[in-house]
Order: C-alpha cells, then sequence, then structure tokens
C-alpha cells in the first residue's frame, strides 16, 4: 500500500520489518499485562503446597516478582530480545530448553499437516473449481464444510476407532520407545534424526506414528484450501486471458492447466500464511488427541500445572513464531507476485 | 408486528437457489438443536449427571440399548441425555457470549471510529493484536487465567470466548463507522444541534449494526469449536456442572481403543451438525444481507444492451 515505494524488493521487504517489530511490541505488552492482572499469585500458583512459606517467598525473589510491575515488564522485553523466554516454576527449566526438545515434534506434524492438506486441498479444489456445479463439485465442497465442522479430536477418535485399530497402527506418542533409545538426538527432529542413523526400522516406526495425526490436521486445513483454490479457479476461468486462449482455438485441456490452474494457485500462498494461526491451534488439539509429544501439549499440561512462567514463555514464543512466518510468507509473495510489492 | 416479520422473513423471501437452499436448511438444523436446548429437562431421559435410575446403577460404557439408545460411558452417564444437554450449554455459552461481543465491541467500535485520536489508535494496536494471535490459544490462555476466578463454569467460558471473538465485531464496526460519519446526514443532524452521543445512537448505531448478524452467525459456529476444543483440554466446564459435548469426546478417547464407539460418536456428531447448521444460516444470511459480499456469488456479468445515445448527449 506505499506509495512512496519504489517498488523494488528490498525496499518492500525492509518496510515490512519494520513494520513487524512494532506488533511484536504490541502483542508482547499484551501478553505481559493480560498473564500479571490475573488475580492470585503466580509463584503459589504453581508452588503452593510443595514449597515452605519461606522457599516460596525466595522463589518470588528470584524471578523478580517483588519488583514494581514496569520494571518487570522491562525485565520481560529486554530478555525477550535476547531470545530468553524465561524458565518454568514447577519444574525450573529454561523455556527454550522446552521448546528445543518438544518444537521439534510440533514442527514435524504441522508440516506434515500442510503437506497433507496441500495433496488433498489443491487437487480437490481445481476439480470442484473447473467442473462448477457438477456432482463431484457439489461433493467436494460439502466435504470442505466437513472438514472445518468437525473438531479436530473428533476426527481424531474417528481415525484411532475406525482406522487405527483394523491396520494396527499406533495412536500415542511419535515413536515406540525402542526407537526412541536408539536414535541419537542431533536435531531435536526425531524423523531427521532417524533419517541420520540410517536405521530404516526406526524412520518406519515414526512415520507410522507420524501418520494419523498429520493426516487428522491436515483434514482441518484441506477446507480451507478447497475453498479457496474453488472460488480462484472459477474466477481465473471468467478472466480475459483464458478467454482470449479459448478465443485462440487451444484445447479446452491445455487453457485449464496453462491458463488456469497455474494462475489460481498464486492467492494460496498467502494463505497459507494466514492458516498457520489456525495450524497451531489445530496441533495442540490434535498433540492432546494423539499424545503427540509436542509444543502444544507442554502448553496443556502446564496450565494444568498453573505455571505461568512457563505458559508466558511458550505463548511469547508463539506469538513471535506467528508474526515471523506471516512476514515470511509476505516476502515470498512479493518474490513470486510483482505486484504486491506496490 | 408486521414490520418485524417482514424483516425477519428478508432473508428467506429475498433469495433463491442455493441460498434459500441453504439457509432453510441451516435454519432447520439449528432448530433442531435449539429445541433440545430448551425443552432438554423434557426431552432427555436421565439428568447430565445422572448414574442409575430407579435404585438400578447404570452399567459402564454399556452398549445402546433400549434403556439407553446411546449407550453409557465410563462414568456411567447415559449419552443420549448428555448429548442433549450438551445442546443447552453450547447455546448458553454461545448465546452468552456473542452477546458479550456485541455489548461490549459495537459501542466501543463506534466510539473508537467516531471520536479517533489516540483512543482510537490504542484500541486498535490491542485489538490487532488479539486478532493476530491464534484464536484458540488465545482462548486457552483466558480461560487458563479465568479458572480462578470462575472455575469451570459457564461464564468462564464465555468470557473466554468474548476475548477471541470482540476484535472481529470492533473492527467491522469501527470501519464502518469511519465510513458512516463522513456522511451528509450526520452532517445535517451535526447542523441541527445533535451532541455526539445522540448521532452515535440514533444515526450511526443503525448503520453499523448491518454486519452484526452475519458475524454472529458464523462466530456461533466457530465458537461451539472453540467451546469444544477448550473442554476436551480440560479447560472448559467440568463434567458435573453441565454436559459438554467436547469434554465427553475427551474422556470418550481411550474407548476408541478397546472397541467402544458410541461414547464419542454421538457427542462429535453432535459437535459437526450444530456447527454445519449454523454455518449455513450464517452463509445464506451473508448472501441477503451483506451487499458487498453478494457480488462473490460469481454469477457472470450480463451488459445492458447499449443504447443509442440521446440527441442531448450527441450534441455536446
Amino acid at each position: 500500500m506505499s506509495r512512496g515505494g519504489s517498488g523494488s524488493l528490498p525496499t518492500y521487504i525492509a518496510q515490512r520489518v519494520l513494520l513487524v517489530i512494532p506488533m511484536i511490541w504490541v502483542i508482547l505488552t499484551v501478553v505481559f499485562f493480560v498473564l500479571r492482572v490475573a488475580p492470585g499469585d503466580p509463584v503459589s500458583a504453581a508452588l503452593g503446597g510443595k514449597l515452605n512459606a519461606q522457599a516460596l517467598e525466595q522463589r518470588r525473589e528470584a524471578l523478580g516478582f517483588n519488583r514494581p510491575l514496569l520494571a518487570q515488564y522491562w525485565d520481560y522485553l529486554s530478555s525477550v530480545i535476547h531470545l530468553d523466554f524465561g524458565t518454568t516454576f514447577s519444574d525450573n527449566q529454561p523455556v527454550l530448553r522446552v521448546i528445543r526438545d518438544n518444537g521439534g515434534a510440533t514442527l514435524t506434524l504441522t508440516v506434515a499437516a500442510f503437506v497433507i492438506a496441500l495433496v488433498v486441498g489443491i487437487p480437490l479444489g481445481l476439480l470442484a473449481g473447473r467442473y462448477r456445479d457438477s456432482v463431484p463439485d457439489a461433493g467436494i465442497r460439502l466435504f470442505g464444510i466437513l472438514t472445518y465442522a468437525a473438531p479436530v479430536f473428533f476426527v481424531g477418535f474417528l481415525m484411532q476407532y475406525y482406522v487405527a485399530e483394523p491396520l494396527g497402527l499406533p495412536t500415542s506418542g511419535d515413536a515406540s520407545p525402542i526407537t526412541v533409545f536408539q536414535v541419537q538426538p542431533k536435531t531435536h527432529i526425531l524423523l531427521i534424526d532417524a533419517f541420520l542413523s540410517g536405521n530404516t526400522e526406526a524412520v518406519q516406526d515414526v512415520l507410522k506414528h507420524l501418520i494419523l495425526p498429520a493426516v487428522t490436521l491436515g483434514l482441518l486445513i484441506c477446507g480451507v484450501f478447497i475453498r479457496l483454490v474453488r472460488v480462484n479457479m472459477l474466477q481465473t476461468m471468467q478472466t480475459d486471458y483464458v478467454e482470449a486462449a479459448e478465443a485462440r482455438g487451444l484445447k479446452r485441456r491445455n487453457v485449464t492447466w496453462r491458463h488456469g490452474f497455474r494462475n489460481a494457485l498464486v492467492p494460496v500462498i498467502t494463505v497459507i500464511g494466514l492458516q498457520f494461526a489456525l495450524l497451531l491451534s489445530g496441533a495442540v488439539l490434535t498433540e492432546s488427541t494423539f499424545n503427540w509429544p509436542g509444543l502444544g501439549q507442554k502448553l496443556v499440561f502446564y496450565i494444568n500445572n498453573r505455571d505461568y512462567g512457563a505458559v508466558q514463555g511458550i505463548i511469547t514464543f508463539f506469538a513471535i513464531a506467528v508474526v515471523a512466518i506471516s512476514l515470511l510468507v509476505d516476502i515470498v509473495n512479493a518474490l513470486i507476485d510483482p505486484r504486491v510489492r506496490y | 408486528m408486521r414490520r418485524l416479520l417482514s424483516a425477519l422473513g428478508k432473508p428467506f423471501t429475498q433469495t433463491t437457489g442455493l441460498a434459500r437452499w441453504m439457509l432453510v436448511a441451516g435454519v432447520a438444523i439449528t432448530a433442531v438443536f435449539v429445541i433440545c436446548a430448551i425443552f432438554a429437562p423434557w426431552l432427555a431421559p436421565y439428568g447430565f449427571a445422572q448414574s442409575s435410575a430407579h435404585g438400578v446403577e447404570f452399567p459402564k460404557t454399556g452398549p445402546p440399548s433400549s434403556t439407553h439408545p446411546f449407550g453409557t460411558d465410563r462414568l456411567f452417564f447415559d449419552v443420549i441425555s448428555r448429548v442433549i444437554w450438551g445442546a443447552r450449554t453450547a447455546l448458553e455459552v454461545v448465546i452468552l457470549s456473542i452477546f458479550a461481543c456485541v455489548v461490549l465491541g459495537v459501542p466501543l467500535g463506534i466510539a473508537s471510529g467516531f471520536y479517533g485520536g489516540w483512543f482510537d489508535r490504542i484500541l486498535v494496536l490491542v485489538m490487532d493484536a488479539l486478532y493476530v494471535f491464534p484464536s484458540f490459544l488465545l482462548a486457552i490462555v483466558v480461560s487458563f487465567l479465568l479458572v480462578d476466578v470462575y472455575g469451570g463454569s459457564v461464564i468462564a467460558v464465555s468470557l473466554s470466548l468474548t476475548v477471541v471473538y470482540i476484535p472481529q465485531y470492533y473492527r467491522v464496526v469501527r470501519n464502518t463507522t469511519l465510513s458512516a460519519k463522513e456522511a451528509t446526514y450526520i452532517e445535517a443532524a451535526r447542523a441541527m444541534g445533535a451532541r455526539d452521543f445522540r448521532i452515535m445512537r440514533k444515526y450511526l448505531f443503525g448503520n453499523v449494526i448491518q454486519s452484526v448478524p452475519v458475524l454472529g452467525t458464523l462466530n456461533a459456529a466457530d465458537a461451539i469449536l472453540t467451546l469444544a476444543g477448550l473442554g476436551f483440554l480440560g479447560l472448559g466446564i467440568q463434567s458435573t456442572e453441565a454436559a459438554e459435548w467436547g469434554h465427553d469426546l475427551n474422556r470418550a478417547l481411550p474407548d476408541a481403543g478397546s472397541g467402544v464407539w458410541w461414547t464419542g460418536l454421538y457427542p462429535g456428531l453432535a459437535i459437526v451438525f450444530l456447527v454445519i447448521g449454523l454455518t449455513l444460516v450464517g452463509e445464506g444470511l451473508n448472501e441477503t444481507l451483506n451487499p458487498t459480499l453478494r457480488r462473490r456469488r460469481l454469477l457472470p456479468v450480463v451488459m445492458p444492451p447499449r443504447e443509442r445515445a440521446t440527441p442531448a448527449e450527441e450534441q455536446s
């Protein structure tokens, strides 16, 4: 929207990065104050009953809860800048380590789900858009509505009962204990570690554990893609250049492929960025459904332990991740589509 | 009365084809749930937290039978009763939260758009931050904070849903206010000496409220899912407080591995149907009430045949 920009890519990127900083600041401020205005004392909420009054007071002192709110706010902001997300109260771990240990599982799950959503969603959307108002179109649209309306954990339940049981697929965790024991943690992403170890059984085991959660989460987002690609396809097929191609006497199939499909896919990239937030929300539920040892499940665990430190740290990380992804998508979008830069 | 009826009937009478079909189907599905919610005590064979009747204990995870058409779950509760009572909980929460969203979001949006200035800027910043954040995570955090105050009650969950959805109402209302306040009728009202409050109440409110019904229905569908998600994670309503489908599914999850399907299938289907019903109503309303979205129907534009220019135009 900037009229001053020359439309060059570096200028655009610089503008976007500059805009992201206040955005992150506002989100961090909201996260901090929302968690602080809550009634009750975070330290005794997490540790009350486990420690005596004196020890509680010491912990409060050490965590800086006795200091003025603004000083705490300042500390929080400056530590986040140094990528320090604080420590958990209940088990006294750096949040960054929690993120490192569990983030890999969440990343694997979300990326796999995304791939499934794209693989299922784009062809179905194109098909529905191409054969508008036909029986396949109606069926695909209904499927799209169903994927939106069915909660992740319900799909997970059905998967566990109707798919996992007959096929003998695992429904809990990201690998069997033997695999976890055998594979050396190098990248903290189990799938990659398994590949690196060259142990085919381990890779198979990890993939077997991954398939159901990934399909469940993937179905949740594929409805969005179906809908989007379908509408884009309808719009593209009505554009002048498609009409021109048809007028030149090109075969219907060539027109659909070369002029229709390709252009219908451009906006998908923008929406991928927007879907990341939905994906994260879905991941939390999927992880709980399949007992997947990811960050979302960890968040629920800390919430049940009333651990403000961990909740604040993980939420801060999620917030920054969401903003960073949307920035990344904007930049990629500008690379692909020059119109965005202006 | 007649005006009200015709206003209510407008979405139906002014639609055709798919939009009308969606609206009718949506209203029918939603009506079933509303009836279940209102008449739950009469429709449900047992209470939502009842584990025995006439001195006979219910079986644990008993399969569907004549006394328990949907079976019983691992807490000895009757599944069909919980599904019916669940409709009441879901509608209570959704109505409460949407009501709070409208009551808070609409005036905030009008005032913010009308006055502008630093008040507007700060609100926009905060609302944008809330909006950017993954909505379900936000709901989790808010209910985490509210559990201390309200426990796992209907009020706590409704409030967390309010926080999640309020930015949408605020944004829509603020943006329409921004454009509406430049209109000549506002200027005229001002020229006649109307105070700010009167302008907002009498001239802006009616123009700005148009987009709220569609937003409300679509949000209601989403809110059902969020409510169930919170319940599934154990952050929502407790089983003994009220019947809640999401929490029931949580308890049903271990059953999937032991060949028990009825504890999870029915609450899940209830969620799916209610969400579909509300979505259909929302989409159907969208096609009729929202003039800007009506264009999205992608009907081919038929240009009127070009008329011959009148002699007056030819001269100029």
